[in-house]
């Protein structure tokens, strides 16, 4: 490469573009910061480290980011939080969170680093594995070692090659075949929020043995006003015939960037639904790559975004059928306020053999304001002949003839409104297999969706 | 102005987008009464329910409509349906995810509570809803479903006529609620319409056929055409009506013109 590119051309060198971010992993090279780690695991991030190089930050010209702007990161010191953080989180402090009084496994970690005295492990013993990675470095090495970055290598994202790279914590949910977790398992994660550019990187390692069933719910929540960075990854494999719900619930405050990708490799006859509620956060990237690998399978995605002020919630899913009759459904609704931003992007890729294929997706938008935008791109590639593809896309208000409905039957206009618009988050709500989970999202949701909005609450509500 | 009359509509002018619709309609239905509105597709029926009941898009150019001595026009719709007013949909809007009893339990208590009456709670409502869905021979799992979302066009129409049902309008405006129904059907609907019929109240009745009113006998009979009230008469307007057709009025508009 040459030393004195023009600068109209070429207006950073890649090499010194991505250098705030690698410049961090010194720290690691002495093996100090993470001395239970196998020897396997360094080569591991320092090869996440490379990737990242090669691919750098990405930008607005590259069509995977065309809509979503992380320009603003090079303004931000990168601070990974490497080290254990000075803060700690008190006993109560989650307890008016959402989710708190739900039973069952909890594990809770504070930018990045596993916060033993506000977890609780138990219900799923029996042979099953809640526990931190640090912790599986340890105990289930093996484990670790023949699964970990697996699902997720290779990925075309720059944030997951970094996360690689520089993943603290996190979890590592192992399941036997045939078990039943009747509890939501939790993992929490705060962001302390009182330094800019602190980057937390946590890694989930979700295994799913034959025939298990249980739900997982990611929290993402911040607490401070710091400009914060959150990069996660979750990986899932689930073997045949398991019933998984996995649902990221994220809430971060509203001056974080989050990107988050899960990584599942799904099989046979198993169903497997995997949902996305993004709330918080200035700028929120989710990618879900779900590689459908054995027949008979269904698997939902189903996601909700709300955005207001200046937020941007941009979904990038990637659905690929491997095996023939698979199906899948891709569900997302968005309810934008301000001048907040919506982005889908939903690719369908059918292998040659994958015959069968029932493939499904739907992106519904409702504008609650004259100046939030979405942008929305179904992207279907078909290598098998005998298949069912559809897509559609809507972005608009309230269908005035259902508030004339309503208001035509003695409703105010201010309930017409807040009944359409629950009824149209309820849409993606209801598909939460888990009864008191559901239950608690729908109440989150409408108490944001009251908060926000400009709709009046009437005098009896 | 008559005091006692329920709907009282004068040399109404309303159109959309410039293009004018209803051209001077004045029609007066008093108490007890059970008025027809008979005309061809496109003569303003719709238009005309559509402005009673407050429907925004219209503009009025002229005239007045006065409900109970009030002015109709200047009501929202939602204030139009608390002070009694009820429009069954020729075309019933589907809802998804708003649930059937729960949007009809909320638009009761909304309008017993702008009459000062007490809300009803959940058993209260459901003995209600038990005794008027046999009304309309309705099945009651619809009520579980969301609003119209998987109706059938037959049960759509009942719905209409069970939520008039259930919420007891003064005046109740029925538009093409026959369109759609079967002879049994049509019977179960226009049984039900009657046994809502009350001293105090009225019911304006828009249709296309006249074999509706063989089953809602109304008093009074009036042929809308092209925006406007061209003939009015008893129910023997309607069977002539049917015998000779619009045309017949047509041709005599013309002759008189
Ligand atoms: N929203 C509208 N915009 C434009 N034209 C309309 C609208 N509503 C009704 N019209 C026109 O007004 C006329 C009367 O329509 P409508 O009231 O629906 O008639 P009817 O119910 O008697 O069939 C028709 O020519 C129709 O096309
Ligand atoms: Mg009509």
């Amino acid at each position: 490469m040459s030393a004195v590119a023009p600068a109209t051309v070429r207006p950073v060198e890649p090499a010194t573009e991505v250098d705030p971010w690698v410049q961090p992993f010194a720290r690691l090279e002495s093996g100090a910061l993470f001395p239970q780690q196998p020897a396997w695991v360094f080569p591991l991030r320092k090869a996440g480290l490379a990737r990242f190089a090669e691919l750098g930050l990405p930008t607005l010209a590259h069509e995977d980011w065309r809509f979503t702007n992380v320009a603003p990161l090079k303004g931000l010191p990168f601070a990974p939080t490497l080290a254990a953080p000075t803060q700690r989180l008190a006993d109560g402090e989650l307890d008016a969170r959402p989710f708190a009084r739900l039973p069952g496994d909890r594990l809770v970690f504070l930018d990045g680093h596993f916060v033993p005295g506000l977890s609780r492990v138990g219900t799923a013993s029996g042979g099953g594995v809640v526990t931190s990675l640090a912790a599986a470095f340890r105990t289930h090495a093996g484990l670790l070692e023949r699964h970990l970055t697996r699902y997720a290598h290779g990925s075309a994202n720059p944030f997951t090659a970094l996360n690689d790279a520089y993943f603290t914590d996190g979890a590592l949910i192992h399941v036997p075949a045939g078990r039943v977790i009747e509890h939501p398992v939790q993992l929490v994660f705060v962001a302390s929020g009182e330094e800019e550019g602190r980057a937390q990187h946590v890694r989930n390692l979700i295994l799913a043995e034959a025939g298990s069933q249980f739900t997982v719910v990611e929290h993402y929540l911040g607490r401070g006003t710091a400009t914060t960075v959150t990069n996660a990854v979750t990986e899932v494999v689930a073997a045949d015939q398991v019933v998984m719900d996995h649902l990221k619930f994220q809430d971060e405050s509203r001056a974080a960037y989050h990107f988050a990708a899960v990584h599942a490799d799904l099989g046979r006859a198993s169903q497997v639904n995997l949902h996305s509620f993004a709330l918080g956060s200035r700028v929120s990237r989710h990618n879900i790559h779900t590689a459908l690998n054995g027949e008979g399978l269904e698997c939902v995605l189903n996601g909700l975004y709300l955005t207001d002020g200046d937020q941007l919630a941009d979904h990038y899913m990637v659905v690929e059928h491997a095996q023939p009759h698979t199906a899948s459904h891709e569900y997302f609704n968005g309810i934008l306020e301000g001048r907040s931003r919506g982005v889908f992007h939903g690719r369908i890729l059918v292998r040659p053999g994958a015959q069968k294929t029932d493939a499904k997706q739907t992106n519904k938008n409702l504008l609650l304001s004259d100046d939030a935008t979405v942008n929305t791109k179904p992207q279907l590639e078909i290598y098998a002949d005998d298949v069912k593809c559809t897509h559609g896309a809507t972005v608009g208000q309230l269908p005035p003839e259902q508030i004339f409905y309503l208001r035509s039957r003695g409703l105010p206009l201010e309930t017409a409104r807040r009944m359409l618009i629950h009824a149209f988050a309820g849409e993606i709500i209801d598909r939460v297999r888990c009864a008191p989970l559901r239950e608690e999202l729908d109440r989150l949701v409408w108490d944001r969706l009251e908060q926000d909005t400009q709709i009046q609450v009437g005098p009896h509500a | 102005m008559n005091t006692t009359s329920i709907l009282d509509i004068k040399n109404l002018h309303a159109g959309v987008a410039g293009k004018a619709i209803l051209k001077g309609i004045s029609l007066t239905i008093g108490p007890g009464e059970v008025h027809a509105v008979m005309g061809p597709n496109g003569s303003g029926k719709s238009t005309l329910a559509a402005v009673l009941a407050g429907r925004e898009g219209y503009d009025i150019t002229a005239g007045e409509a006065r409900y109970l001595g009030q002015d109709l026009l200047e009501l929202d719709p939602e204030e139009r349906a608390r002070a009694g007013l009820f429009l069954a949909f020729q075309y019933p809007v589907e809802i998804p995810g708003v649930n059937s009893t729960y949007f009809l339990k909320s638009a009761l208590n909304e309008q017993r509570k702008h009459r000062g009456l007490p809300e009803l709670d959940a058993i209260e409502f459901l003995k209600l809803v038990k005794e008027k869905i046999k009304l309309l021979d309705l099945n009651e799992d619809l009520l579980k479903r969301a609003v119209n979302v998987g109706f059938s066009g037959g049960e759509k129409k009942r719905n209409e006529i069970f939520q008039m049902a259930v919420l007891d309008p003064t005046l109740a405006v029925l538009d093409e609620t026959d369109s759609g129904l079967d002879i049994d059907a049509l019977r179960v609907v226009s049984e039900g319409v009657n046994k809502l019929k009350a001293p105090g109240k009225a019911q304006l009745v828009i249709t296309h056929y006249q074999r509706l009113l063989n089953h809602i006998v109304p008093d009074y009979v009036h042929v809308l055409m092209e925006g406007r009230i061209v003939r009015s008469g008893g129910k023997e307007l309607a069977l002539e009506l049917e015998e000779r057709g619009y045309d017949w009025i047509s041709r005599e508009l013309q002759l008189a013109a």
